[in-house]
């Protein structure tokens, strides 16, 4: 069980936009300056608000993407089609624009190398389901920890890949599997298609040692492929799971 | 104190003086639910209302069909701050449903397909005032929000309008159902922004 | 498959405002069908009122919280009981 410790009340923070970075056609990551953050654990994630200059005001989570860095906070935000918040962050947004966050939050979907030993960890991320389990790559690296990580990504397309650069540094480390759901590119070894039974045997951590599973992705992504670890023989007190999607009302 | 987000105005609008105090104008319309949605056929569907003395009064799918229907056209206003104005629905009157139904109670209790209840004063659901809603907008309403039929009370916040309603109990003494024990207001009246307990 | 949900995760920011310590990563039975998992694994409806969480097992409502200005309510009656980690007093 992950271990409570006793935190301070939750506020909201003033945060300022200190650099963006495109990541694909719909996506970037805001480099927040948090002055006072706490720190956090691989995983969590925080609360944002938007307020308009009328008062209406829309709150939205993020998985935080980034390993923990003094007052710097990175979150990836993926627009939303139709969605209310995730335009406003992805293609409004600019360097020096304060926006409030309040976290972070979230103690059980957490990676915490100084708790982890040798245990194995498998990583399974749908579209941006990738961020917090980026995160948990990034801070793995940071802290120089040995755990033998996997990762299972599956992605629309090439295009629509997160980190893709930064993810082949990390190839050897984390053993990366790609799956392209609409289009695979050129040379890739599988066809385009979802992640199923064949590719979880043949591509994460074999039951027997016990990996610790993270899922991450939207709802139905995330429950056909806990649902594929279990038929795969992985006890189902080892796969830990989150889910986004575009839900969330006004403040 | 929130800060004000720089060139961010959100997707809902204000500033029609036909809205109650707090309200945002919406063009589309929002589905909340507490729950998953049930996928009802009609030919399954049940509505009873059932007297404080234990009388119950059932309709079928054809039943209700078959009784004369309106078709009001109102606007919702929804706690959560949204209010979409002209809707317009086909219906059965509830004032038509309690035609035959002897009771001396002074308060419903709604309950729905799901296990989702919510409560109002009797006297709320008749004179024209209340609706077992079947088409929005020309078409067989959609299960996301509430078809087979719902409740449609228009002149409350629209947590009141249980969707997927499958019947009502009348009692002798008030019994708040699942978002009045958890916050909000008893009667959840708009015009006077009945929001929460107290308000 | 139904996708109008999330999971107990997203409403550890909404938790934290009430309680010193993380929620979600505490253990509670439900009352209805005394299935144990964490906050975390709840079935969460977030396009409401207020939030609800739902059994993973069952679907029985778990905890309702809704936040109003100033205050906030939070129902705990489909939970008997919430097992925390906690670190011995120093």
């Amino acid at each position: 069980m992950a271990r409570a410790t006793v935190l301070g009340r939750l506020t909201w923070r003033v945060a300022t936009v200190a650099a963006l970075r495109q990541e694909t056609p719909n996506a970037r990551t805001i480099v927040l300056d948090v002055p006072g953050w706490p720190g956090h654990v691989a995983g969590q994630h925080v609360d944002v608000r938007l307020t308009a200059p009328d008062g209406y005001s829309a709150q939205r989570s993020y998985s935080i993407a980034s390993a923990a860095d003094g007052a710097r906070v990175e979150l990836t935000v993926e627009l939303v089609p139709d969605g209310e918040v995730s335009p406003y962050l992805v293609e409004v947004l600019e360097v020096g624009d304060r926006i409030d966050i309040r976290g972070p939050v979230g103690g059980w979907f957490v990676w915490d190398p100084a708790r982890a030993d040798a245990t194995p960890v498998q990583l399974v991320a749908g579209g941006s389901g990738i961020v917090p389990l980026m995160a948990m790559i990034r801070t793995r690296a940071a802290a120089g920890s040995t755990a033998p990580f996997r990762l299972l990504y599956s992605v629309r397309e090439h295009s629509a890949m997160l980190y893709a650069a930064e993810l082949e540094t990390h190839a050897e480390a984390v053993t990366p599997t790609y799956v392209y759901t609409r289009k695979a590119p050129g040379g890739h070894p599988r066809p385009a298609g979802r992640i199923d039974a064949g590719l979880v045997r043949a591509a994460a951590w074999p039951p027997d040692r016990r990996p610790l599973c993270f899922v991450c992705g939207p709802t139905g992504f995330v429950e056909a492929a806990a649902d594929l670890l279990v038929a795969a023989g992985h006890d189902p007190a080892l796969i830990r799971t989150e889910r986004f999607g575009p839900t969330g009302g006004p403040a | 104190m929130a800060t004000v987000s720089r060139g961010f105005f959100g997707r809902r609008r204000s500033g029609d003086p036909d809205l109650p105090p707090g309200q945002y104008l919406v063009t589309d319309f929002p589905v909340l639910s507490a729950g998953p949605t049930p996928r009802l056929r009609t030919e399954d569907w049940e509505f009873t209302i059932t007297t404080e003395t234990g009388e119950k009064h059932a309709w079928d799918w054809a039943a209700l069909m078959a009784l004369p229907a309106q078709t009001p056209t109102v606007d919702l206003h929804c706690v959560t701050k949204w209010s979409k104005l002209g809707t317009s629905w086909r219906g059965v009157s509830l004032d038509t449903l309690f035609e035959d139904v002897e009771s001396a109670a002074e308060y419903a209790l709604v309950h729905s397909y799901g296990g989702y209840t919510t409560n109002l004063p009797l006297q709320d659901l008749l004179d024209g005032q209340a609706w077992i809603a079947y088409e929005f907008e020309g078409e067989p309403l959609e299960p996301e929000h509430g078809g087979p039929a719902r409740l449609l009370v228009p002149h409350l916040y629209l947590w009141k309008s249980a969707k997927w309603v499958r019947g009502i109990q009348l009692l002798h003494d008030d019994e708040p159902g699942f978002w009045e024990t958890a916050g909000y207001h008893n009667y959840g009246d708009p015009w006077r922004e009945q929001r929460y307990w107290g308000d | 498959m139904s996708t109008d949900h999330l999971d107990g995760n997203a409403a550890a920011g909404a938790l934290r405002e009430i309680f010193t310590t993380d929620l979600t990563a505490a253990t509670g039975t439900c009352a209805s069908c005394g299935n144990v998992a964490t906050v975390a694994q709840a079935v969460l409806y977030t396009n409401a009122p207020g939030l609800v969480g739902r059994c993973p097992g069952c679907e029985a409502v778990l905890f309702r919280l809704v936040r109003g200005p100033g205050r906030a309510w939070l129902d705990l009656r489909g939970v008997t009981c919430l097992e925390f980690a906690l670190p011995d007093p120093s």
